[in-house]
């Protein structure tokens, strides 16, 4: 069974302090670290699955920039077989619907029998990369998926729904899964493995390598800004034993204790 | 008149809140861009629905077959994009829920319309739809252009458009299905339950909510102290339950439980919308993180940025003290 994984490297903005850059339209990126995308860690964790019972080759591929490299070894580290690099810097801040069709020029020339991306990007929040995707190469597709069960021709899924309600399908392969976190435990990868990786060639595609169609834009960035406050907050201020203090004292005013 | 379609979401023959707040968006974009409401209906037995919708949208397109029960993204692409090529609505919206999500890029990329997804807000300027969305963990807004075309495909985030009801009187207007057999390439199998655990978190009046920012499974400890001392129970966000920390039945979110208790104290957790969505109806809100700029203190009555560490076990203390 050979498996494409789709992998986005991103910067780690959960924790971090983020600020828009001087042309209002991106973020300042020297401070933040980057990592892969974590919806994307558990998409490679169930190829490697889907590898361990019915062999085959793990395809990684990346839109992204030369430190994409990085991303891509761990991934290889991890059991990918192959992993492709498509040149960022060949391209224009491409927008969702481009990097998709970017995505498929590449994919048209691998064979595969599954399609696994992440179910959104934590930094652009889309979650329709992986859908757009199926629709152009004209596969089957099945979003939000917490559970594979796969034979060589056809596979079971499980999407979640809202509330926790699951919503069972059946679908032909070859097919396209965008994976939600909490569908396995994706592994570490071994020291031994990744200096092993650290050796394995990285395929780079410049634009002269993909035969692209013209690109369609569907969006453009026009400013990115602070979400205007919904609801003033009061910051109770101390010490930690003065602010538990307070906090305490709130709870008791209200009754709850 | 131009026409604005809404694509009505219903499972297991219920409407979902959704729909009634995509009608409410439609409402408010087409009095200001004279436009025509028509909700778009794919289901079986829908009478109850039509009730309900009725004084929302100008017109209803009923497409009534058994094989719309359930939802199959397949089917409702065939037969929405037949409608969207005939009539070429100004706009048509979908919700961005596990529906919308699945449905959505994939039918507006065989028609080839300009989409957008989880759109908060959406507004058209000199033709040009502009979109309000989030990025970046919710700390950032971004405002975005979409391509110049004489029809849109834009999905709504839940929440974004609390539902009024309208006045209207809809037109019921009944097509026929161009497409009505599941393709044997996705087949709809079945629904299954969520598995009801031991506790219920939509049934205490004191929810506290834990995040990644706990770090490790043995901090989960100092928290169970904390919700005993105050005599509430543990819920949690997405990765605490991904990590298999705690069971699914103590998520707090859109896949998860949605919390009303009296109070909720969010502690390590960001605020991304998901997880408010199933607490932000709470009576009073708490937030203890470290980051100020955490999305989460956007929902909150009273916040302490500190260590979640250092706070957790004096504030069990405190509470103690004054019981
Ligand atoms: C389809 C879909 C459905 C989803 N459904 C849900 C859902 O139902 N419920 C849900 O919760 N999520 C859901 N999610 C996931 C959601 O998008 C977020 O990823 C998740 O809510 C983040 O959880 P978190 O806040 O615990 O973690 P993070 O976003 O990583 O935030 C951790 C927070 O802890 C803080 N922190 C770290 N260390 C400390 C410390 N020592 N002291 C104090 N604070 C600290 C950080 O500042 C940060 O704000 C869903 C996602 C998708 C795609
Ligand atoms: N530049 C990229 N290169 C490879 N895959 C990507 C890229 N951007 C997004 N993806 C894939 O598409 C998924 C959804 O992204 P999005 O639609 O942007 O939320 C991600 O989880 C990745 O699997």
């Amino acid at each position: 069974m050979d498996i494409i994984v789709c992998i986005k490297r991103v910067p780690q903005t959960a924790e971090a302090e983020v600020s828009i850059d001087s042309t209002g339209k991106s973020i300042q990126k020297d401070r933040l670290t980057f990592d892969m995308n974590e919806s994307d860690t558990y998409a490679l964790e169930e190829a490697v699955l889907l590898k361990e019972k019915f062999e085959g080759n793990i395809t990684v591929l990346s839109l992204g920039y030369p430190d994409t490299d990085d991303t891509l070894r761990i991934a290889l580290a991890k059991g990918a077989d192959n992993a492709i690099r498509i040149k960022a810097e060949n391209f224009e801040n491409p927008d969702a619907f481009q990097t998709a069709q970017i995505l498929k020029s590449v994919i048209k020339t691998i064979n595969f029998d599954i399609i696994l991306t992440g179910c959104i990007a934590t930094d652009d929040a889309y979650s329709q990369i992986g859908v757009t995707l199926a629709e152009l190469l004209e596969i089957p597709h099945a979003a939000l998926v917490i559970k594979v069960d796969a034979n060589e021709q056809r596979t079971h899924v499980h999407r979640e729904l809202e509330e926790g309600l699951i919503e069972h399908l059946d679908i032909k392969l070859p097919a396209l899964l965008t994976i939600l976190t909490g569908i396995n435990e994706p592994r570490y990868a071994s020291l031994i493995a990744i200096r092993r990786a650290a050796k394995k060639e990285i395929q780079q595609l410049g634009k002269e390598n993909i035969e692209l169609e013209d690109l369609v834009i569907n969006s453009v960035i026009e400013e990115l800004y602070v979400p205007p406050v919904t609801k003033q907050v009061e910051i109770l201020t101390g010490s930690p034993s003065e602010t538990a203090t307070k906090l305490a004292g709130i709870v008791k005013e209200k009754g709850l204790i | 008149m131009t026409e604005l379609f809404v694509l009505i979401e219903h499972r297991k023959g219920e409407i979902r809140d959704i729909s009634f707040e995509l009608l409410t968006c439609a409402k408010k974009i087409a009095e200001k861009e004279n436009l025509n409401v028509t909700a778009l209906l794919l289901g079986s037995k829908t009478d109850q629905i039509i009730d309900k919708i009725k004084n929302y949208a100008h017109k209803i397109y009923l497409f009534d077959d058994p094989v719309f029960e359930n939802f199959n993204s397949e089917i409702y692409q065939k037969n929405l994009s037949d409608i969207i090529k005939k009539e070429s609505p100004l706009l048509t919206l979908i919700g961005h829920t596990a529906f919308g999500m699945d449905l959505c890029p994939a039918l507006a990329t065989e028609l080839n319309i300009p989409f957008s997804t989880d759109c908060l807000n959406l507004t058209f300027e000199d033709k040009k739809l502009k979109v309000t969305r989030q990025m970046f963990d919710g700390k950032l807004n971004t405002h975005e252009i979409l391509r110049e075309n004489p029809s849109y495909i834009i999905t709504i985030r839940a929440g974004s458009f609390p539902a009024v009801e309208g006045n209207f009187n809809a037109e019921i207007v009944k097509l026929s299905p161009k497409e009505t057999t599941e393709p044997e390439y996705r087949k709809f199998v079945e629904y299954i339950e969520a598995a009801i655990g031991d506790v219920d978190i939509t049934k205490s009046d004191v929810v506290i909510g834990i995040g990644r920012g706990i770090r490790e499974q043995e901090n989960l400890e100092m928290i169970e102290e904390l919700a005993a001392s105050i005599g509430g129970v543990v819920g949690c966000s997405r990765p605490i339950v991904d990590a298999d920390w705690l069971p699914k039945d103590r998520q707090v979110g859109s896949s998860g439980k949605i919390v009303k208790p009296k109070l909720y104290i969010a502690i390590g957790i960001s605020g991304a919308f998901q997880h408010v969505m199933g607490m932000k109806n709470s009576d009073t809100i708490i937030a203890i993180n470290k980051d100020p700029n955490a999305p989460i203190f956007n929902e909150a009555d009273y916040g302490i940025v500190d260590d979640l560490m250092k706070v957790v076990p004096i504030l069990k203390e405190k509470i103690l003290e004054m019981k």
